[in-house]
């Protein structure tokens, strides 16, 4: 036997019960066995062919733990689909599925509106609803009323501005195609209905950061409503904030908006945002 | 019988566990105040040092504990005094990243999405408290394992009883192995086998970890607390060990138990009598 193995007088000892060895012989031997397989092979050789006591408790052992183990516990149905679905969460909450589903729901609504040509005239209603869209989602990703586990995320260290715009962001990934196809079909320019989108988007950010997402999604459409919705329905023609010659301002705020999100990007931790 | 697997042993103690602590309390506050709404003083100048260890939060409903709680979850910020947590100051501007990290917490409302199994809901918690993604399962099922639900743990959470949801609560607060434990009333909703059950496992995290429990019920805290900690009125009114609280009462005080006479003697200071409760 090469040095690196224990000799056959230890291994026929260990296999009689050790009684013939001194103890940090058994010590020894024990750990090399756990480490050595060529060294549990012939161990079990050994007893196999001379001690029919030990080897008859192995063999019982075996035969008990033997249907357990060639069972493989079945793969759950579903379980691939649902690997991809628990990832969901890290961009959106349930909580935030309801909002989505309406804030789609109101373009579609607007889209037919528009095609059917009803009520307003020359205005196009897309247009008038594409800016606040996004914001009802994004209210919803940080309210505290409407999130169930909101308490949790505001102590998380994951709380913060990167998971603010994560959720701003899949908020974003469904409203603004849907108003891609909804302005397509009606014909608006795309960013006619894209700038003002984003600077409503990065100004409730902004404003967030201090009075909390939800307040601040409430200030922005009732001022929206108040400067854009009732000229436009009081003149029957769009407002002047929404033709084309309106959009440096619009690029303006989004600029605006999103320099006050980064420089304020340490207020995203604390509860004031989840109010 | 032979493994396919050969056994390398390695150590399984990194430099950061042998690292020193650079601070002699878990949780240190000196004239600690939150504010909550206008003008209320939920914690009004609160001294207190907590180490490793049980600790039972003891006060009457409205005595600031849940705010208390809040604000060491780092989810409230302190109004004025100072407050450090693990050696590192709260209240400051910063995100307090590293510190969430090592801070396990329940909440009093305790709200989870219905839709989720146990599993996922709990990885979910793993993912916002930024455990390495590697250690997720394992520590998802460790802290599943440590509250008896490893059998629930694909069932969606709109199926479980309120008991079994407080239990998963326990484990989303464990499974970041946080060395600050914050429990906010994690008895409610548990049956007396358990309530006996969660007991053991206080007792177990107690060794290493720094547990602060609040509850209302006396019994819960001669049975696993090290410490209590009595608190009315954001003011702490008492700081000792079980059986200090209980000598503290005599047989003129309201109480079935010693620990409740003395909890009612403590509590009995004449300028805090207001109402029948």
């Amino acid at each position: 036997m090469s040095g690196e193995h224990a000799s056959q007088r230890i291994i026929e000892g260990y296999a009689h019960g050790g009684t013939g060895l001194a103890a940090d012989e058994v010590w020894a031997v024990e750990a090399h066995l756990e480490a050595c397989r060529v060294c549990r092979d012939r161990l079990s050789a050994v007893v196999a062919a001379g001690v029919p006591a030990v080897a008859s408790l192995v063999d019982t052992v075996w035969s008990g733990l033997e249907p357990r183990l060639t069972v493989t516990p079945a793969m759950r149905r579903g379980r691939l689909r649902r690997a991809w679905l628990s990832r969901l969460p890290r961009w959106a909450t349930p909580a935030m599925v309801p909002w989505l589903a309406m804030a789609v729901a109101v373009t579609l609504l607007a889209l037919v509106l528009d095609l059917v040509g009803t009520g307003t005239g020359r205005v196009s209603m897309v247009l008038l609803f594409a800016p606040v869209l996004p914001v009802l989602g994004v209210a919803a990703s940080w309210s505290r009323g409407l999130d169930p586990a909101y308490e949790l995320t505001a102590s998380a260290p994951r709380a913060g501005l990167d998971l603010v715009l994560r959720r701003t962001a899949s908020v974003l990934g469904v409203v603004v195609p849907v108003l891609l196809v909804c302005g397509w079909a009606t014909g608006v320019m795309v960013a006619q209905w894209l700038l003002p989108c984003l600077a409503f988007t990065a100004a409730t950010l902004a404003l967030g950061g201090v009075v909390g997402v939800t307040r601040a999604a409430v200030a922005l459409a009732v001022v929206w409503a108040v400067v854009v919705v009732a000229p436009t329905a009081a003149a029957g023609r769009t407002a002047v904030t929404l033709r084309t010659d309106g959009l440096p301002v619009w690029a303006l705020l989004l600029a605006l908006g999103t320099g006050v999100v980064i420089a304020r990007r340490g207020a995203y931790s604390v509860l004031r945002t989840h109010r | 019988m032979t493994t396919g697997r050969e056994h390398h042993m390695t150590s399984a103690v990194t430099a950061a566990d042998l690292a020193p602590t650079a601070y002699a309390w878990e949780i240190e506050a000196t004239g600690l105040k939150v504010r909550v709404g206008r003008k209320r003083m939920a914690v009004d100048g609160l001294d207190l040092r907590l180490g490793t260890g049980v600790h039972g939060l003891l006060g009457p409903n409205g005595a600031g504990k849940t705010t208390l709680i809040r604000t060491l979850a780092t989810v409230l910020r302190p109004t004025g005094g100072t407050l450090e947590m693990l050696g590192e100051p709260v209240g400051g501007p910063g995100e307090h990243r590293a510190l969430r990290r090592r801070i396990g917490y329940l909440p009093q409302e305790f709200g989870y999405y219905k839709r989720f199994t146990v599993r996922e809901f709990v990885e979910y918690m793993a993912w916002l408290k930024e455990v390495p993604k590697a250690d997720v399962p394992a520590a998802v099922q460790r802290a599943v394992e440590r509250v008896g639900l490893a059998d629930r743990a694909d069932e969606r959470m709109k199926a479980l009883s309120g008991g079994m949801v407080r239990r998963v609560g326990i484990a989303q607060a464990l499974v970041n192995d946080p060395a600050v434990l914050l429990l906010d009333e994690p008895t409610v909703g548990l049956d007396p086998a358990q309530r006996l059950r969660f007991r053991e496992l206080l007792q177990e995290l107690g060794t290493d970890t720094c547990v602060l429990v609040s509850t209302h019920l006396v019994e819960d805290v001669a049975a696993a607390c090290t410490d209590v900690v009595l608190f009315a009125e954001g003011r702490l009114v008492f700081q000792g060990t079980p059986d200090e609280l209980a000598a503290a009462g005599g047989p003129e005080h309201v109480g079935d138990s010693p620990l409740e006479r003395g909890y009612s003697a403590l509590l009995q200071n004449p300028d805090r009598e207001r109402g029948s409760w």
